[in-house]
């Protein structure tokens, strides 16, 4: 036999020893394979940033961590307006979330969704005020996300008179108000325009569910995709609540980024276009 | 009669599949409370927490610190596995050993096995997923195998829509019939791997009784694990081996009366065979 095939004969033999080595590395290697993978798989599944989470959600890096999928909030919700994300939907799968357009949170006063989360993902404390050194539920304190209105499709900012979303809302005055413009198209009337205060908003999307126009012109978004930074430069020195949010910040790192320009102000104004451009 | 006989707890266990599946979609569209929840996480009758200790543990990779409920819930579960049902939630709970039950006996039905590809994809693979999963939880933040797992896809499509659900169900028909024999149960699922580990000294166990055997082998055809009856034939013991699901297809199958549930046997005190 070894003469028919003789090639046989100059194949290396290999020891036990080497052999084991060699299939340890094999499957650490499509392991890795594998991981690299899957890890990009979930890193993109999960960059979705415009969900609207339940009540009490913690923040999204940590709703994700925490969340174990299991659906109790939805099953507790009595409108379902909890969806889980399923296959095909394009979000974390199996995480809930809402779409207020369709049903929005009709914030429940016993907020049936929060206690039933087995892991706390979703947060009982934060929707929770202290009556009598009691832990009492409060819905108010929900924060799903921010109201935000479009001013170009909004047709109370065309001077037509609509307040759906400012008579929907279940904080009204206080979430949304109607502020008095001056209609100057007219020159004669007043326009009524909603304005959405963050302070109050808690993002249950009521005022979207009921918005008149074909697509929303008043849309909830996540706060952090809806919301501003001003950082620790900018403090309102007339507001005590301001100060307070301000108060442990280190001053030696607060310095002007932007570059200043070392020639005098007569140069750099008759330099034109240059200035302009980058050396 | 002796048809239903023979297929006593394949009937058992599509009840309890199906049952259970029942119940977690009657939480939701009746509002019933007896069973809430999915198979990641649930409450019986309002009260008694259960959680999926693999997800569980995925998440602690992950970083998350959950409360004590989650715990309480994954240790039941744990308890029960371990002590009493060994691996017996792959073929008596999970969803998708139906689909994957499906393949198998259309495979048998075809004659595919008899004209395989040779997709060859180890047994132990699945304990390098497992691990897999928990470093690929530990790296994302984020539970790696529950984001993609089909079984609680399936059982959340089955309780809230199905979507694309079909598309991951099909996928992995696809392969249980066409590629590797028991694919997905047998050689990739972690949570399989999880329940091989933590029920391998469970009290559940089939034994055999060797001098009934005529050595058919019919129990070996329709095993899922086949690997574990090694013993088939040659000795009379329990099947100790943590991989077993105790589906008792080969219970049914036996025409001999050389296979049967028994308490785990301690005397031979192997959990693989010597002989393998």
């Amino acid at each position: 036999m070894n003469t028919q095939n003789p090639k046989k004969d100059t194949k290396p033999k290999i020891s036990e020893r080497r052999r084991f080595l060699s299939i340890m590395a094999q499957s650490i290697g499509l392991s890795a394979i594998g991981g690299l993978i899957w890890t990009g798989y979930v890193e993109e599944a999960k960059a979705s940033p415009l969900l609207l989470r339940p009540p009490g959600a913690l923040k999204e890096p940590d709703f994700l961590r925490m969340c174990i999928k299991c659906g109790q909030c939805a099953e507790a919700c009595p409108y379902d307006t909890l969806l889980m994300a399923r296959p095909g939907d394009g979000l974390p799968m199996g995480t809930p979330y809402f779409i207020p357009r369709e049903i929005p949170c009709y914030m429940c006063t016993d907020i049936p969704c929060v206690p039933v989360c087995p892991t706390g993902a979703l947060d009982q404390k934060s929707v929770s005020t202290e009556v009598d050194g009691k832990d009492q539920l409060d819905i108010n304190k929900a924060r799903m996300g921010l109201a935000i209105v479009d001013h170009e499709s909004c047709i109370a900012y065309w001077g037509i008179q609509c307040d759906a979303c400012h008579r929907a809302c279940p904080l009204l005055d206080e979430a949304i108000t109607l502020e008095y413009i001056r209609n100057e198209r007219t020159g004669k009337h007043a326009k009524l325009i909603p304005v959405v205060h963050a302070d109050y908003c808690t993002g249950c999307g009521l005022c979207e569910h009921a918005c008149v126009t074909e697509k929303a012109a008043i849309f909830v978004l996540p706060r952090d995709v809806a919301m501003g930074k001003p950082g620790d430069y900018y403090v309102k020195g007339w507001s005590k609540k301001d100060q307070e949010r301000v108060k442990n910040r280190d001053l030696t790192k607060l310095q002007t980024k932007t570059k200043m320009n070392e020639r005098s102000a007569v140069d750099a104004l008759n330099a034109g276009d240059e200035e302009l451009f980058d050396e | 009669m002796s048809s239903i006989f023979k297929m006593r707890y394949l009937i058992l266990r599509r009840i309890t599949q199906i049952g259970l599946l029942f119940l977690y979609f009657s939480a939701n569209a009746y509002g019933w409370k007896i069973l809430t929840g999915t198979l990641s996480s649930s409450t019986l009758f309002q009260v008694v927490p259960l959680a999926d200790p693999f997800a569980v543990l995925q998440m602690l990779s992950a970083g998350a610190l959950m409360g004590v409920n989650v715990f309480i819930g994954a240790a039941i579960i744990t308890l029960f596995y371990g002590i009493i049902g060994g691996r017996a939630f792959c073929s008596w709970v999970c969803p998708v050993n139906m689909v994957t039950d499906l393949a198998n006996w259309l495979r048998r039905k075809l004659l595919l096995d008899k004209a395989e590809r040779k997709v060859w994809i180890s047994r132990n693979a699945r304990y390098w997923v497992l691990v897999l999963s928990l470093i690929v939880s530990a790296i994302t933040g984020l539970a790696a195998f529950e984001l993609v797992s089909p079984i609680t896809i399936f059982n959340r499509g089955v309780i809230f829509g199905m979507g694309m659900t079909g598309g991951v169900l099909l996928a992995i028909f696809l392969f249980d019939l066409f590629g590797v024999k028991n694919g997905w149960c047998g050689h990739i699922c972690p949570l399989g791997g999880f329940y091989s580990l933590i029920g391998r000294f469970s009290l559940i166990r089939v034994r055999h009784n060797q001098p009934n055997c005529t050595l058919c082998m019919k129990c070996k055809e329709v095993c899922p694990e086949s690997e574990v009856l090694f013993m088939i034939g040659k000795r009379s013991t329990t099947v100790n081996m943590g991989e077993c699901v105790n589906c008792a297809r080969c219970i049914e199958v036996c025409d001999d009366d050389a296979l049967g549930f028994s308490i785990r046997d301690f005397a031979t005190n192997e959990s693989k065979g010597d002989n393998r």
